[in-house]
């Protein structure tokens, strides 16, 4: 049986090999997803805001971007994983609505991505793949196996990164 | 300031349940006259939920819905969201056409702005139910409307909420036509400097 494991929103799980970690439906929040090439320990977080340092309530790391990457890490290396075999995907980031008003809100997503790059930038995690932005939501399962994020969305279909 | 919804006390939640009741009351009764048809309304719940909990509230956080946000403008600003099933939407739109209420809806441009317009009514009812309790001039915009899994539209209030805590406040409303019902979810998200506004003409504050 696969050992399947849900991440909900402003929540992050690391596990070790064998198991598919998913989170349903992002929208504009982002998901990242991070793989340890040698251990197969895997990590997922799924952040809502870019920056905890903008917000005065931060008793949630897996809320916000930066410091769900840092308890992430965290976590994933006290399983075992090795920092520098770690490489990250991206997925999310939508804007789900096109608003000509009330901007800030509007561009929450590409400001969780641009935040997350950053943030991986910083630990020196690469990232080797993403699909982030456009108008629609998303689905995503990080396989352990083979590190493999599945996306999958209502009608822009599935792909694999 | 701070209003965080995790220590909200009764007294609070009783005063944001009236105003559910009173706004999705005027909603329900705008539809019945725009519909020419009776429809019913049970009492609105207020849900206070967390993050995780969230994306459940309308079957799982794949299921399809259709999501319409307006923003708010005036003493108080932020942005007011309606969901509802996909399918929901559908019978809305079938009454409103006046078309069998099974019949598949496609969602072209007509039946888009059919919602877009049931938006518009519900929404601007709510708020000026809202309006009037609180004599707060409160002005929502044209609706945008975006159809996905629920889990990606709620993430767009969602996030509003998450700036001043670690949960999400809604209110849901059933209605039905006949034996028919609907179920719909609205998201009141005052900007963070909007609350105090919001709770001090309520005469809640502090």
């Amino acid at each position: 049986m696969e050992n399947i494991i849900k991440v909900g929103m402003a929540d992050l799980k690391a596990s070790h090999h064998p198991a598919i970690l998913t989170t349903l439906g992002l929208g504009s929040c982002v998901g990242i997803a991070l793989f340890d090439r040698v251990t197969k320990i895997v990590g997922l977080a799924h952040a809502m805001l870019p920056d905890s340092t903008q917000v005065k309530n931060r008793t949630n790391a897996a809320k916000f971007v930066d410091t769900a990457v840092d308890l992430l890490v965290e976590e994933m290396l006290n399983l075992g994983a090795v920092k520098n075999k770690i490489v990250a995907k991206l997925a999310g980031g939508a804007q789900m609505f096109t608003f000509t008003q009330g901007a800030e809100l509007m561009r929450i997503g590409y400001r969780n991505v641009a935040a997350a790059k950053t943030k991986l930038d910083s630990l020196n995690i690469p990232i080797i793949s993403e699909d982030t932005g456009g108008n629609y939501g998303r689905t995503i399962e990080l396989d352990s196996e083979s590190g493999i994020l599945l996306v999958k969305t209502i009608g822009y279909g599935i792909k694999q990164i | 300031m701070s209003v965080n919804f995790d220590s909200l006390d009764n007294v609070h939640i009783d005063v944001l349940r009236e105003i559910g009741n009173i706004g999705s009351g005027n909603a329900v009764t705008a539809l019945a006259k725009m519909l020419n048809k009776k429809i019913n309304m049970d009492v609105p719940q207020v849900k206070v939920l967390q993050f995780q909990e969230v994306s459940d509230i309308l079957g799982g956080a794949e299921i399809p819905v259709v999501g319409l946000l307006l923003s708010v403008t005036g003493d108080i600003s932020g942005n007011i969201m309606f969901i509802l099933e996909y399918e929901a939407a559908g019978v809305l739109v079938n009454i409103l056409m006046g078309k069998p209420l099974n019949e598949t809806v496609a969602f072209d441009e007509i039946e888009v702005s059919a919602l877009k317009e049931i938006g518009n009514i519900l929404a601007g009812s709510y708020l000026s139910a809202l309006s009037t309790l609180t004599n707060l001039n409160i002005l929502p915009s044209v609706p945008e409307l975006a159809m996905d899994m629920a889990g990606a539209i709620i993430s767009v209030p969602a996030i509003e909420f998450g700036k001043i805590g670690d949960s999400v406040l809604f209110i849901e409303t059933e209605f039905s036509e006949g034996s028919t019902k609907v179920v719909g979810n609205f998201f009141l998200v005052p900007d963070v400097d909007s609350y105090e506004v919001l709770l001090k003409a309520l005469g809640v504050a502090g």
